[in-house]
């Protein structure tokens, strides 16, 4: 039985078909016709933003926090110029996300009207794919392609650009399982080569598991497999920023973090070892540092369901081209019908040398004097909300680093950070759509004052709809990470690197309605965040830290993993005209 | 604390030197990508190399299946077997894209190029011309008493000969499809 209907109830009805509960959006005239079909309905509930890039980001937020994709709804030319930093954003960190966008009608394209941008034009790059809808017949099938393409094989974000006739010509709706795709990536992975995984794994004398965001983005299963077999093997795990809480920080095999601030032992074991299983993440150079000295003893093993991941950067011994989850299955079945063997041995001689860098403590910090340090405040926010059911966004520079290094994350799709673009704003609208996906969990975004005034117009949307995002800001009055490689780099010659005439913040909530908490002294932050976690609604919380406090273990650029600096002593020349170029 | 082992003296090493870990040799590859014909997959193909900074030598592209829309897009390409491996990932994971294929590694196939030459000259140049393209096999598509239009089909390397001979005869202007080319034998390629 085929339906006729409108195409602006058709994208109702499709978003409904597919178990659509949330939209973020911004209406425009261009979508004023999928507007009025909204407000005729009750299954789906609109969000209203207030800036496009908040309804992007709030999309992100709610596709990481649950793993289903987020729908984000904008008008056409500046609603979805503001769309393509969020768009952007969700591709480099592979989060599905559809992107519905309002064009001028179908016979006034081209000839620069109103409200009009070449939007599949500018968003080819910064979409996994993205459809100009000329025919209302093919709106609904389109929308169904979308989300199959976005949740499926690396996700990512999908735009459909609609015109205005289209949506109000009717046409024949085209039910979800009529889609027809050919787009279906392997989800197998090769089990020869799985073998041959499993037999290094046998004899590896120094393994580690490398793991990163496609764990997560594989489901639950994934994580849990992980878990599985990490257990069995007794191998040392580490992850990637965006990896975190595949593997719990509690872990008895967990290393912490790799990478630029990642930690000493993790990143002096992945130097060091022979045997390196890479599992959802892609040899970023956050990660690898010099290419020439990254890992260089080491047999290399890569699992990754995105063909072009493998040996972009590094080249790997045991490619192995699949999702995370089908080929951890396969490859702990292998593993263990072979006899589960591991040279167990040389493998306590590896722990004993991981323990070695582990007494290193390099995240160790004193909180001494009157000045709040930004560590400090993250060990005790942590200390204070991890018995919470707690979800975590943060901005970008030193006090996400700090947030990846000093909050534990014990389970998957609970941390939601800027990994990839590393978008200073990302934060705070992620936070709101996290809150909507999961209205009785305590949600913090832990921010920097800077990057958290990029999309401070979310407040409105915060207070409107009751929800009781906690901003955490870190406020150094400065722009940290960039003070920071101004001092390391460029002869600490500060240049627009402050904060002048910030907001006072807590006047700043108040006016928006808010709640605003303002902490300046390490004596008064344990009560001053427990009245944050026990008022219900939105609060920002203004924590005043060390302003010239710099963000460590880092590998400046450039160097390889075992070149860590580890404190302020004599970081003088740590970078050299080689690395400076690089960022 | 203190940093440990930090070494003194500039590295010229770039971690953004992505090819040192590969082959250095600069190889020449045909790809033959087989898409679905949509409006704007060719902006993706082509964005796609300008976007990531790959060559494009040659690129041709029709329809090939009006009933399938299928339309195929030949691309001459060079760069080290690295960077000829992500372009082939890279094109792979085109969502309309529905096959990638190499030809230069995947067996012996023909690559065919078609070409216009404009020739003006007159007297022995003229005579040379013409005595030329009779050599090459090119057709005269047009002529007047000052000038030749000359059709030529044959590899890139043989329109290049060409090209050099007509040039001191009066070579006004060149017009070249780019590479069409196809696996040998039953191989089928879509």
């Amino acid at each position: 039985m085929s339906k006729t209907m409108t195409g602006a109830k058709m994208v109702v009805q499709a978003l409904v078909d597919q178990g659509v509960d949330v939209v973020f959006g911004y209406p425009g005239g261009a979508v004023l016709p999928i507007y009025d079909e909204i407000f005729q309905q009750n299954h789906i509930q609109h969000i209203l933003v207030r800036h496009e890039q908040g309804a992007v980001h709030a999309a992100e937020g709610y596709a990481r926090s649950t793993g289903k994709p987020g729908v984000a709804m904008v008008t056409s030319g500046p609603g979805a110029t503001n769309a393509v930093t969020g768009l952007t954003d969700a591709l480099m960190d592979s989060i599905p996300i559809i992107v519905l966008t309002g064009q001028v009608p179908t016979f006034m394209i081209g000839s620069d009207a109103f409200q009009e941008a070449d939007t599949v034009g500018i968003t080819r790059p910064c979409t996994k794919h993205n459809w100009l809808v000329k025919e209302t017949d093919e709106l609904a099938g389109v929308i169904h392609e979308a989300f199959h393409v976005a949740t499926s094989g690396r996700p990512g974000p999908v735009l459909i650009d609609i015109p205005k006739d289209v949506q109000f010509a009717s046409g024949t709706y085209t039910e979800k399982s009529k889609r027809k795709s050919h787009y279906k990536p392997q989800l197998k992975g090769d089990i020869d080569t799985i073998t041959d995984l499993a037999k290094a794994m046998e004899k590896a004398k120094r393994p580690i598991f490398y793991t990163g965001g496609g764990v997560i983005n594989s489901g639950p299963a994934a994580s849990q497999l992980l878990r599985e077999l990490v257990a069995a093997t007794n191998f040392p795990v580490t992850s990637t920023l965006m990896g975190l809480g595949a593997y719990p920080a509690s872990g008895d095999n967990w290393v912490g973090m790799l990478g630029m601030h990642g930690l000493y032992e993790a990143n002096m074991a992945m130097h060091d070892c022979d045997l390196m299983i890479n599992i959802g993440a892609r040899f970023d150079d956050r990660i690898t540092g010099r290419i020439e000295d990254f890992s260089p003893k080491s047999k290399k093993a890569h699992i990754d369901i995105d063909a072009s991941s493998i040996n972009k950067v590094i080249h790997v011994d045991l490619p192995i081209l699949g999702d995370v989850a089908h080929v951890l299955e396969d490859l702990i079945n292998v593993w263990k019908s072979r006899g589960r063997k591991t040279d167990k041995e040389n493998l306590a001689k590896w722990w004993d040398k991981i323990n070695e860098w582990r007494k290193v403590d390099c995240l160790a910090f004193k909180q001494e004097g009157k000045v709040i340090k930004p560590q400090y405040a993250l060990a005790r926010l942590e200390a204070l909300t991890k018995d919470h059911d707690r979800y975590i966004c943060t901005e970008v520079g030193q006090h996400q680093m700090w947030a990846a290094q000093y909050l534990g994350f014990e389970d998957p799709n609970r941390w939601m950070t800027s990994g990839g673009l590393g978008t200073m704003g990302y934060g705070f609208p992620s936070s709101i759509g996290v809150q909507m996906a999961h209205p009785e969990s305590l949600v913090i975004n832990v921010a920097g004052e800077a990057s958290w005034l990029m999309n401070m117009q979310e407040m409105g949307t915060a207070v409107q709809y009751r929800l009781p995002v906690k901003q955490f800001i870190l406020n150094n009055e400065r722009l940290g990470m960039v003070r920071q490689w101004q001092e390391l780099l460029h002869g600490e010659r500060y240049s627009q690197s402050w904060s002048e005439a910030l907001p006072d913040f807590v006047k700043l909530a108040e006016a928006f309605g808010a709640k605003g908490i303002l902490c300046d002294d390490p004596a008064d932050l344990d009560d001053a965040i427990m009245e944050m976690i026990n008022y219900d609604g939105p609060v920002i919380f203004d924590c005043l830290v060390e302003k010239h406090e710099n963000c460590f273990p880092m590998i400046p650029s450039g160097k390889p993993h075992n070149e860590m600096l580890l404190g302020d002593a004599s970081t003088k020349d740590a970078i050299q005209s080689g690395g400076a170029v690089l960022v | 604390m203190s940093p440990l082992k930090i070494k003194k003296g500039a590295t010229s090493h770039s971690a953004y030197d992505l090819r040192s870990t590969f082959g250095d040799a600069i190889e020449r590859h045909t790809l033959a990508v087989i898409v679905e014909n949509e409006p704007g997959v060719l902006a993706r193909v082509i964005g796609l190399f300008s976007g990531r900074g790959y060559n494009i030598e040659s690129l041709t592209v029709a329809e090939i299946d009006h009933t399938g829309h299928l339309s195929r897009i030949t691309i001459v390409t060079s760069g080290t077997p690295q960077v000829i491996n992500q372009i082939k990932a890279q094109l792979g994971r085109i969502v309309p894209v529905h096959d990638v294929h190499d030809l230069t590694v995947e067996g012996a196939s023909v690559e065919r190029e078609l070409a216009l030459f404009k020739v003006a000259g007159k007297g022995d140049l003229r005579i040379e011309a013409i005595r030329l393209a009779d050599i090459f096999r090119a057709n005269v598509v047009d002529s007047t008493l000052e000038s030749f239009v000359f059709e030529i089909t044959g590899t890139p390397e043989k329109i290049d000969a060409f090209a050099e001979l007509m040039r001191p005869l009066g070579l006004q202007e060149v017009a070249r499809t780019g590479v069409a080319a196809l696996a040998r034998g039953v191989v089928s390629h879509g």
